[in-house]
């Protein structure tokens, strides 16, 4: 493999010459059909990136880009300063040189072989001994705690064996990029539970760049030291799991860590929220008042814990209050939450004991009102 | 609808014997449904449609009694007699064998061509389909005789194969072997090229990413996930072999011991010993069945898995 000419990109090569080079650094750029990803994806030796984002966002297009299964229409692919891909510059290097592990969603693995098999098959495709491949094999099969399965046919095997034979496997031939597809949406919730920490510990001691695809937020936020947000094949948001957790910037985000999230214009503490956020009725300005100070364009987020719902108009002189509609109400957690349907379209969250003695069912008139202090908002 | 509702009437009448006027309480009723259903594959015969009752029979009298004439009017006494006769015995040895060979070099041949028709897109791939087709639906004799102008002393290729190896292939046992194979291999293509477009083609990408290279995953993957379907294909194709007559003995003659398979010994043997030819044919039933029971027992449940 001869490394061709770098493209020519003023800004990554300036980037480049400030910091260390990333251990992986991808721009995927995957046409097909309708459906067009384009995402830039760096990460450091010891990373675990996740790739969370709703169904049809292209993350498996992402992470079958990366192992080489979907060639990309642009952009480029190095990993440890090696090219793996560059359409440009007509570099492809094929799926079964290149240093990566992937953990299938549904696992596939081998059905006619033992799970000690499936494990040594990498290292016997890299050119080891029968003998030294299922020895090796072994080792990895006790690191995940499966040894005494060496000899079961994956079909003996529960989901959370398999999907610890299928991260052996994996990592058995060392690659120096681990790709996980769903690794947990195949298992029961009982089993997720357990298989996350074996999970957790297996990423935390892997020494390369591991991309996790899911959409799973808690698999996300447990799993992942960066998260990216990918919808409509672009990412929206990168960063830490709990900053986006707080500070989502799109509702698909807000809805799965559970906040509610509107865009607005601030001014001070005043966020004046813009009228597209399935709001209905009710004239005039929509102001929501929050605990941040800001100028311009924000988000505005806060917990449904922070909404109060009164039967009348609470007594106050505070502005977060708003006439609404309960439109559904369902279990969450030892909550009820509430889905309410206004100038806003909220979300609250309950005590069973508060909603029997608001004495609300679902069509009920009631006031909502949200807490300043528990309402933040940030730069859109 | 209405089949459902024939089958929903069946099952009742089944369980309930005479009780069909009296209402079938709802619960009971939709589990006499499912029952129905589930039995719905072997029906009462309701109302007796003869217009497809009797030709279905006829259709079963007239594949079935040929074999049973055979076996009523075999000779068993002289079967032993019949069976250890210099022909038969080299004719059977020589049908096995080459057979066997013809497989074997429809496995070599085959598996690979089926895997170019299935896994790969070149142009005319589908006119190379419908000509490895073409053996299964030719007239055999036409298949021998095509044969002979290639690989015949003065063929295309048989003159140069015989010029330059000194290697001659019509009325050898080896001809047999080609012959049979060119009749056999395309069982063998289009039940592997089946079994190729059914595999899950998820497994090989997981072997690429392990490593292994295209050749390695097909051994080591495809091959094993295909192997019912191989195996099939190898069980039709040496049946097909087996009773293979018309291309043999236009390419390869019919010389006993070098050429003469059990087939071409059954029919010359019904000219001046019909009995023997009973005897033989008797084999190649036997056989055949033990066949038809092999590929029922395994390979069949075995591709549908």
């Amino acid at each position: 493999m001869t490394t061709p000419p770098a493209p020519t990109d003023p800004a990554r090569t300036g980037l480049a010459a400030a910091a260390p080079a990333p251990a992986l650094d991808a721009r995927l750029v995957v046409e097909r059909g309708g459906f067009s990803l384009d995402l830039a994806l760096n990460a450091a030796s010891g990373e675990v990136v996740a790739l969370l984002g709703p169904n049809g966002a292209g993350k498996t297009t992402a992470l079958r880009a990366l192992a080489g299964l979907a060639p990309l229409t642009g952009g480029h692919l190095r990993l440890d300063g090696e090219v793996l891909e560059d359409p440009g510059a007509r570099v492809r290097v094929p799926t079964e040189r290149r240093p990566v592990g992937v953990v299938f969603q549904d696992y596939l693995l081998f059905p006619h072989l033992s799970a000690l098999d499936n494990v040594a098959f990498g290292l016997r495709a890299h050119g080891r001994s029968k003998a030294e491949a299922r020895a090796h094999a072994h080792e990895w099969l006790d690191r995940v705690g499966l040894a005494a399965h060496a000899r079961s046919r994956p079909r003996a095997l529960s989901g959370g064996q398999a999907q610890r034979v299928a991260l052996a496997r994996a990592l058995a031939p060392r690659p120096r990029l681990l790709l996980l597809d769903e690794p947990m949406a195949a298992l029961d919730a009982r089993t997720r539970l357990e298989v996350r920490t074996t999970l957790r510990r297996h990423l935390a001691a892997f020494e390369a760049v591991a991309v996790l695809v899911t959409h799973d937020p808690l698999d996300a936020m447990v799993l992942a030291d960066r998260l990216v947000v990918l919808e409509h094949g672009r990412a929206v948001q990168e960063g830490a799991p709990a900053d986006i957790a707080r500070h989502p910037r799109s509702d698909y985000i807000a809805r799965l860590v559970g906040l509610n999230l509107f865009r607005g214009t601030a001014h001070g503490h005043d966020v004046t929220l813009d009228r597209a956020d399935g709001a209905e009725g009710a004239d005039g300005e929509l102001v929501l008042t929050a605990a941040d100070a800001g100028d311009g364009p924000v988000f505005a987020a806060f917990p449904p814990a922070a909404v109060t719902v009164h039967r009348t108009r609470p007594d106050t002189s505070a502005r977060n209050q708003w006439p609404v509609t309960v439109l559904g109400m369902e279990r969450h957690g030892d909550q009820v939450r509430l889905d309410l349907s206004g100038p806003l379209r909220l979300t609250a969250d309950l005590t069973p004991a508060s909603v029997a003695d608001l004495g609300i069912s679902e069509g009920s008139e009631v006031w909502a009102a949200v807490k300043a202090s528990q309402t933040r908002a940030y730069p859109a | 609808m209405s089949d459902e509702r024939d089958a929903v009437t069946d099952g009742r009448g089944e369980v309930t014997g005479g009780e069909q006027s009296s209402p079938v309480p709802a619960r009971q009723h939709d589990r006499l449904k499912r029952w129905g259903r589930d039995r719905a594959r072997a029906p009462r015969v309701g109302g007796r449609p003869w217009a497809l009752l009797v030709p279905a029979v006829v259709g079963l009298a007239f594949l079935v009694l040929p074999f049973v004439g055979l076996l009523v009017r075999a000779p068993w006494r002289a079967m032993p007699e019949l069976l250890s006769g210099d022909t038969v015995l080299p004719a059977l040895r020589l049908s096995l064998t080459t057979a066997t060979a013809a497989t074997a070099v429809s496995l070599v041949l085959g598996v690979p061509l089926a895997w170019l028709l299935a896994r790969t897109d070149f142009p005319g791939r589908r006119l190379a389909r419908t000509l490895v087709t073409l053996p299964l639906v030719m007239p055999p004799v036409v298949g021998g005789v095509a044969l002979l102008l290639v690989l015949g002393r003065n063929g295309i290729i048989g003159r140069w194969l015989d010029s330059a190896f000194g290697v001659t292939l019509p009325f050898t046992t080896a001809g047999v072997v080609v012959a049979e194979a060119f009749v056999a291999m395309p069982f063998l293509v289009l039940s592997v090229e089946g079994a190729l477009r059914g595999a899950d083609t998820r497994y090989e990408e997981a072997a690429l990413t392990l490593g292994a290279s295209r050749f390695q995953v097909f051994r080591r993957v495809t091959l094993p996930l295909i192997a019912p379907g191989v195996g099939a294909g190898a069980v039709l194709a040496w049946a097909r072999a087996l009773g293979e007559f018309g291309a043999t003995i236009t390419f390869a003659g019919n010389f006993p011991g070098t050429t003469q398979t059990l087939p071409l010994a059954v029919y010359l043997s019904l000219q001046d010993s019909p009995d023997a030819a009973v005897a033989l044919s008797l084999v190649l039933l036997a056989v055949s069945l033990a066949v038809l029971l092999a590929l029922r027992g395994r390979w069949t449940t075995g591709a549908q898995a």
